[in-house]
């Protein structure tokens, strides 16, 4: 009973995937249907591109960032919602509005509380004098502010997801174990980092590991806010792909960039199984 | 001693609640702002003299106006409708007996092909956009919804066994075997039995599966290059901007108005949906 389901997810990412390596070793062009192998040819002439490079190395730059915000983010926002309170309901629903909305609306919305002329944070840093009225920040015009912005929207994205599974993992923890710390006169820190941290690792594992595959593989903040400029200076590997081989209508060249997100995929898919079989065992 | 600890408490909370709100505007500014924006007169929204926070003229409906009468707003909320109801109906059919066949699958095969199932969620449409660019140019679907509809349920299939599994695993087999016992085949045991009481797993796996087709960016960006086509999440964000012109206004109504509705209606089965992700990981 399970076939139907296996063929049709075969032929929709199997396929592709192994399509996916044939194109980028061969010649394939829009519009035609012949194939010749060629080698590393494709390979060689992305090298010669530099904005492959700096693709490359933006897209760590923008997955370790980011993770790491979210990490620090989504472990307060678990403390602070773990226990029921008055007005938990209203306030989850506040935090959950950046994760559920369509990413490429909410991008949208930054977009304009970005904007060169009208940017409202501009506003508020003009007034309070921590900016020139004259020249404010162009948050999605300069590069390293364009960066810092793609980040930030992609941690604000992303935020209540890690949060959400921390909240489980939370949960089952024994609350005995931390109590009893308590009782013993460890501190509110102590207790945080020799406790209760180390207890929920597995659990930061699994939300690391997504959080990685979402953001290394994704492009919508950044085709949104930047379409990956100020002069590919926020160009990541998804986007790049998306701009040479869809835009571009360089199949091959766009396939090589793409390809490159396998390794990272791989190292996650293996950590992810051996974080599961560990929880299996203990 | 115990008025230090009150004191303590109470100063535990006051902090826990500074946190908490800072977190919470910050999250939910950009939808405030939206919402400030999209009833905003144009010549308000464009006066940098005017603090933005604020209506100086009286607010007005001519942006949610314009959006529906002069833009293809309605045209791609009905697309995302109908492409979301064909996915979850493709789901469904070919999920539910996935899942249920691997939850009654015993030993180690079950779980490696569990195991599988879910590596494939992994796999990124960046990775498989141009391929299937090419498939869907093959089968003549290129600048349609069924492009879409094809090839959405590549990952809501996946996601949808590995959710269903944990419901279907959670009925006793006893109770299967009795149905059977009673003279119902396999096939009704499934039908009258098994879904029903799965039913608040299925109905997860519907919502997951339409609001997936609201929030997709890049493959409906791939495959679909006439507005008229298109779907909210992309319509909205590419096509209400025409050249270098920016109806904000509009723009943020239109944002406003596609992302409420998911949110309230997602707000309800979050802690299921993420129960999906957890429930391999998690014992």
């Amino acid at each position: 009973m399970f076939l139907p389901a296996m063929l049709y997810v075969a032929a929709l990412v199997g396929v592709p995937f192994v399509l996916a390596f044939l194109y980028s070793v061969g010649d394939v062009k829009v519009g035609s249907r012949g194939y010749h192998f060629v080698g590393l040819a494709n390979f060689r002439s992305v090298f010669q591109n530099p904005a492959f490079f700096r693709a490359l190395e933006n897209s760590f730059i923008f997955t370790i960032a980011s993770q790491v915000l979210v990490l620090v983010g989504a472990t307060i926002l678990a403390l602070g919602l773990k226990d029921a309170f008055p007005g938990r309901r209203a306030l989850r629903f506040l935090i959950v509005l950046p994760w559920v909305a369509p990413v490429s609306i909410g991008s949208i919305g930054w977009k304009w509380i970005l904007d060169s002329l009208y940017s409202v944070i501009n506003w508020v840093l003009i007034r309070l004098h921590l900016a020139n009225q004259f020249s404010p920040p162009m948050w999605l015009g300069e590069p390293k502010l364009a960066m810092l912005s793609v980040i930030l929207v992609h941690t604000w994205h992303m935020l209540l997801f890690a949060t959400v599974i921390l909240l489980a993992g939370m949960t089952s923890i024994p609350r005995d174990i931390p109590e009893a710390a308590e009782v013993d006169g460890a501190g509110f820190f102590r207790r945080l980092f020799q406790i209760e941290i180390p207890m929920m690792l597995p659990i930061i594992n699994v939300a690391v590991l997504f959080g990685i595959v979402f953001t290394f593989t994704d492009m919508t903040v950044i085709y949104i806010l930047t379409r990956g400029g100020p002069y590919d200076t926020t160009q990541v590997l998804p986007s790049l792909a998306f701009f040479t081989g869809i835009l571009g209508s360089d199949l091959a060249e766009g396939a090589v960039i793409s390809i490159f997100l396998v390794p990272m995929l791989v190292v996650v898919a293996w950590m992810m199984l051996r974080t599961a079989s560990r929880a299996e065992v203990t | 001693m115990i008025g230090g600890l009150r004191a303590r408490r109470r100063a535990r909370a006051a902090v826990r609640w500074a946190t908490l709100a800072t977190f919470a505007v910050a999250l939910a500014f950009p939808f405030y702002w939206m919402l400030i924006t999209a009833f905003k007169r144009t010549g308000d929204l464009y006066d940098l003299k005017n603090s933005p926070f604020l209506f100086h003229e009286a607010p007005t409906l001519e942006h949610v106006r314009f959006l529906f009468r002069e833009t293809l707003f309605l045209r791609w909320l009905g697309n995302t409708g109908l492409a979301g109801l064909a996915v979850v109906a493709i789901t469904l059919l070919f999920a539910t007996p996935a899942a249920y066949a691997l939850a009654r699958l015993t030993g180690r095969w079950g779980e490696r092909i569990g195991i599988g199932v879910f590596l494939t969620y992994l796999v990124p449409p960046t990775l498989l956009f141009i391929p299937l660019s090419r498939i869907v140019a093959r089968l003549g679907l290129q600048d349609s919804l069924g492009s879409i509809i094809l090839v959405y349920p590549s990952f809501t299939i996946p996601f949808s066994i590995w959710l269903l599994m944990g419901f279907f695993k959670s009925i006793p087999r006893e109770l299967e075997d009795a149905a059977m016992v009673d003279g119902l085949s396999r096939f009704q045991t499934f039908v009258q039995l098994v879904i029903p009481i799965s039913l608040s797993g299925i109905l997860t796996v519907v919502i997951f599966s339409f609001t997936l087709v609201m929030q997709e960016f890049v493959y409906a960006l791939t495959f679909i290059s006439s507005a008229s086509h298109q779907t909210v999440g992309v319509g909205v964000p590419i096509y209400l901007v025409r050249g270098d012109v920016y109806y904000w206004g509009s723009l943020m109504a239109a944002c406003l108005i596609s992302s409420l509705p998911i949110a309230i209606l997602y707000n309800v089965f979050l802690d299921r949906f993420i129960a999906g992700f957890t429930v391999g990981s998690v014992k």
